[in-house]
């Protein structure tokens, strides 16, 4: 579907407080790479602990990214952050008209957000590194994040189609495509338990404004040499 | 208002998710029939219930042949299907505070300390600790919620009208309260929100003690 450009909202001044390995933010970079919107990469380094900024913290006193800016609007939360410009930026919508497929589409971001993520997180991790070892520590995560793809892989695997819930590009790709990400690249997810999963991922792959969205193609990313 | 055909939540009374959509049903006025998932009997485990949410979490919601799972999904549904007492304003920067606050309780709380992962602390430590992580994560969330909030709450979280981020915070102070021990008096703001929930009758309806499957006091 061509967006029309005069149809489409063009941003004041879209600014993204993001961590190159953060999931949550991985998310938004999708959504606003889907809606042909350009913004300024701030990175806020976690494992440096750019979080505990004073300036950030008054972008977002959870101190979690990422965070948007948007002229003199501030969100924070990667969900929030999505719906606001899924009102404000209609081009591409993300949620579906028919409300057993929005339905689905919230579940399966919720199940990310909610279940998988916050307890594979770096910072309940954090936690645990103190007091268990790193093979429990792997165990715990990989737990969480089996757990929410089996439920996932039930959830959509009859409504499927090129994507997560039908033909179009939606709200659980953009939740579940950085989630896949993460479960192969750090928890050693074995996909060949979930294929329609395995399928999307491979379609994500084929995808520019996924493409862009990855981990080692933001500007904080280290340098591969 | 649109008349339901029929709704069936399935719920744990002391499920703070369950209480979530207890509360929109209630300000919705929508009547619906409660059918208990018993958690600490693995009610949750059935695969009749499985069907019905392959996460095995409660709440679900069956609304004529619409089956959905997880409470912020339910609750957006509806939402668009029983527009009564909307619950997300029209004003972009208020929506995105209330989706905000929901998904602070949503993804940064509630999930660290609900039963399955404090029975793994509980069971890998101690009784102790169990109460230390979840008091350290509901402080670190209050402590955040009351700074998101402070500036714009009104009669309630976000202006004068209940609004979803009520809907998510009732639930939450309650447990902090009621479980956790959490000290209110540190949330100036969210302890005079608490005040004013339990004075609306869609919320107190709500409490887990008004449930079905409450036990009797003894």
């Amino acid at each position: 579907m061509a967006s029309d450009s005069e149809a489409m909202s063009r941003p004041a001044n879209l600014t993204l407080y993001s961590y190159c390995w953060s999931s949550c933010a991985h998310r938004v970079r999708i959504a606003l790479n889907l809606k042909g919107l350009e913004y300024e990469y701030k990175a806020v380094n976690l494992s440096k602990g750019d979080q505990f900024d004073p300036e950030f913290e008054k972008i977002n006193p959870l101190k979690f990214v990422p965070a948007l800016v948007d002229g003199d609007v501030v969100v924070a939360d990667s969900l929030a952050i999505i719906l606001y410009l899924e009102d404000k930026y209609p081009q591409h919508p993300l949620l579906p008209q028919d409300l057993k497929k929005k339905a689905v589409n919230l579940q399966v971001a919720s199940i990310v957000s909610s279940s998988i993520q916050p307890l594979q997180s770096f910072f309940a991790r954090q936690f645990f590194e103190k007091r268990i070892s790193l093979d429990e520590k792997l165990t715990w995560s990989q737990n969480h994040v089996n757990k929410g793809f089996a439920a996932i892989e039930k959830l959509i695997k009859e409504i499927a189609g090129k994507y997560a819930t039908g033909d179009e590009v939606q709200l659980a790709d953009v939740f579940l495509a950085p989630q896949i990400f993460a479960g192969v690249a750090r928890f050693q997810i074995d996909m060949s338990l979930y294929p329609t999963l395995a399928r999307l991922n491979e379609a994500y792959a084929e995808l520019p404004a996924f493409q862009a969205a990855l981990p080692h193609r933001q500007p904080d990313a280290p340098s591969t040499s | 208002m649109e008349e339901p055909a029929k709704l069936t939540l399935y719920s744990y009374w002391r499920s703070s998710c369950s209480q979530r959509v207890r509360i929109t049903l209630n300000i919705k006025g929508l009547e619906y029939e409660y059918k208990a998932v018993n958690l600490l009997k693995g009610d949750h485990f059935d695969p009749e219930f499985e069907k019905l949410n392959p996460m095995k979490y409660v709440p679900a919601l069956v609304d004529g042949d619409t089956v959905i799972g997880d409470s912020f999904a339910i609750i957006l549904y509806l939402e668009d299907k029983y527009p009564q007492h909307p619950l997300l304003p029209q004003d972009a920067k208020k929506k995105a505070l209330n989706l905000q606050a929901a998904s602070i309780v949503g993804s940064s709380i509630q999930p660290l300390q609900n039963l399955a992962v404090l029975q793994f602390i509980e069971n890998k430590f101690n009784a102790d600790e169990k109460l230390t992580w979840a008091q350290n994560h509901i402080n670190k969330g209050f402590a955040a919620l009351e700074k998101l909030l402070k500036e714009h709450a009104g009669k309630y979280a976000t202006g004068d009208e209940v609004q979803l981020a009520d809907v998510f915070l009732a639930p939450q102070i309650y447990a902090g309260l009621v479980r956790f021990q959490i000290d209110m008096s540190l949330y100036p703001t969210l302890a005079r929100l608490n005040d004013a929930y339990n004075e609306l009758p869609a919320f107190q309806a709500a409490l887990p003690q008004q449930q079905p499957d409450a036990p009797s006091p003894s």
